[in-house]
């Protein structure tokens, strides 16, 4: 059954721009950024690639909508065809990226936003744009040194910015999973929004949690990390 | 503790590599894979065409690789649900389902799925591990009904392109001469359309495709199915478009059908858009509740009407028959149960 090798006739077309800074902000985890003068709506995704023979990967933009810098925020993974060579990328650099997608969409809308781990990002972006208002964020990672843009966050949000840690401890974080902090509230308000960024498993358990405490399915959104 | 390579599960060339790297002819390969694969025997000493100093060569650093299941449920209706434990503790679920001169076997192809779809339960069990190839075929041979299987369908536990070297690797090893020597038109594997592991799949397999697609809707579909984003059914569909089927091969599409939700003439008219100019069939799937969704399954009426309306816009719909219900075969209960048993 032949068929002609190129990765998909149905592929959201790519294009090459150059990276200006690759920059290390934890061990292991980065924040790539090019220059695109590209409309977007927080929380959106883009496809990345270093060339076109390997299908690209998605990450979610994590800069603001006011700027010509669009970033993103990646993690290496050892196995990884894409992240151990993006991480050695340098500024000058080609990237093949696609435009912006996708409908996990922040607005001024009251909204609970769950990320784990770099599932901050959009998140992250929709901050950067202004959308912060009436929004509680809770962050969970299993190490301390993981909560990415944490001062900025923290100065912003305040109270409404809680820090949930698996493995280590301080006196500004919860001890313990996303998953145990929203099982510890009496109640979490009916007619806000919620999104969900992270790991399959950690979006799975947060979303029965939701539902369990009755929120509505439709005020649900999540986006998984494959 | 040492522990040893399996040797079910290894293809042809492999088993010809065990054999030159033990010191044994290249042929005892292919006489490994007779006893492997067509042989209904347990372990490497009952191969008795190799000699005793072949076996205890094999046996020394090989195991024959075969694993029971710890757990039989038996339905009603005489499906069979198969709980199979993995390393680590964890569990997969293989489903036999019975049906006049058939009996189709369910297999997985991972150990939980990392796919979080609002309707599944094996979702609910996050990713837990893959499969190898020799646990995948092990779903066929240690059942009871081993050398009466008809047809195989790869719609367990987990998501098959996820895990795609393995789910080739058993496919190579159900439909080789030297292996179960199955057609491949008895087999179909079933995915939510991970396009770039769709199309090596296309290329080197000859097994029939089923797509998850319960809704041709984009948005309604990424709420039901996270994998949306990264994969949209337009793209999904768009591909296989290209694919020339043939006569023998065969594309079809799963719709689960929920209440209110994608159940309405608005869909048909949208799924003949999307589907024209495929030769497919959509399988209608009646909703069986798991734990903690919201969803639930439309009445009789409503399917019927369902299946008539995409029926008359020409495209072939069936309502697959329910099988199992009372001991949950195809949702991953089972093996959810039997996880949180061993976290306790």
């Amino acid at each position: 059954m032949a068929r002609p090798a190129e990765y998909s006739r149905a592929e959201i077309p790519l294009f090459a721009v150059e990276i200006i800074e690759n920059l290390e902000i934890s061990p292991g985890v980065f924040v790539l950024s090019y220059r695109q003068k590209v409309d977007f709506i927080p929380g959106q995704v883009i496809k990345v690639a270093l060339d076109k023979l390997q299908p690209p990967r998605i990450y979610s933009v994590c800069s603001g909508d006011n700027t010509e810098l669009v970033s993103i925020l990646y993690n290496i993974k050892e196995e990884g065809y894409l992240t151990p060579k993006l991480a050695k990328a340098v500024a000058g650099d080609n990237l093949f990226v696609s435009l912006p997608y996708g409908s996990f969409h922040g607005d001024h809308d009251p909204a609970y936003w769950i990320a784990t781990g770099t599932g901050i990002s959009p998140f992250y972006s929709m901050f950067q744009s202004g959308l912060s208002d009436q929004k509680t964020l809770i962050h969970g990672v299993s190490q301390l040194n993981q909560f990415y843009f944490e001062e900025e966050l923290s100065w912003a949000l305040g109270q409404k910015y809680i820090k949930c840690c698996s493995k280590d401890q301080d006196e500004s974080t919860f001890a313990g999973r996303v998953t145990e902090y929203l099982l510890s509230l009496d109640s979490l308000p009916k007619d806000y929004k919620y999104y969900l960024c992270g790991k399959s498993l950690m979006v799975v358990e947060v979303r029965d949690i939701l539902i369990d405490k009755g929120i509505p399915y439709a005020q649900i959104f999540a986006e998984i990390y494959f | 503790m040492v522990l040893k390579d399996q040797l079910f599960g290894k293809d042809l060339e492999e088993l010809q590599q065990v054999s030159l790297s033990l010191g044994l002819p290249k042929f005892t390969g292919k006489q490994l894979a007779d006893w492997l694969y067509k042989k209904n025997i347990h372990s490497i000493d009952e191969m008795s065409n190799l000699s005793k100093n072949a076996r205890d060569l094999l046996n020394e650093k090989y195991e024959f690789g075969l694993s029971a299941p710890s757990k039989i449920q038996t339905s009603i209706d005489g499906t069979k649900k198969y709980l199979f434990p993995t390393a680590l503790n964890k569990f997969i679920e293989t489903a036999m389902i019975p049906d006049e001169d058939r009996k189709t076997v369910c297999v997985s192809t991972q150990v939980g799925c990392k796919m979080g779809c609002l309707f599944c339960m094996t979702g609910k069990q996050g990713f837990q591990g893959q499969l190898t190839a020799g646990e995948i075929v092990n779903q066929i041979r240690s059942i009871d009904e081993n050398g009466e299987v008809s047809n195989i369908v790869y719609m367990g536990m987990g998501e098959p392109f996820d895990n795609l070297e393995a789910v080739l690797k058993s496919l190579k090893i159900l439909t080789s001469d030297w292996g179960y020597a199955m057609s491949p038109r008895r087999i179909t594997v079933s995915s939510i359309g991970i396009i770039p592991a769709m199309i090596r799949f296309l290329n080197e397999s000859d097994a029939h495709l089923a797509i998850s697609l319960h809704t041709p809707f984009d948005e309604e579909r990424r709420k039901l199915m996270p994998v949306q984003i990264a994969y949209p059914i337009a793209e999904v569909v768009n591909e296989i478009k290209g694919w020339d089927f043939g006569r023998q091969r065969r594309v079809s599409f799963e719709y689960i059908l929920f209440k209110g939700l994608n159940d309405t003439a608005y869909h048909v008219r949208e799924l003949s858009k999307l589907l024209a100019g495929i030769k497919c069939r959509i399988n209608l799937i009646r909703f069986h509740p798991v734990p903690g969704t919201p969803l639930e399954s439309p009445d009789e009426e409503t399917i019927t009407m369902f299946k008539d309306l995409l029926n008359a816009k020409d495209i072939t719909t069936t309502i697959r028959a329910s099988r199992g219900q009372d001991i949950y075969a195809a949702c991953g209960l089972l093996s959810t149960k039997e996880l949180s048993a061993t976290k306790q």
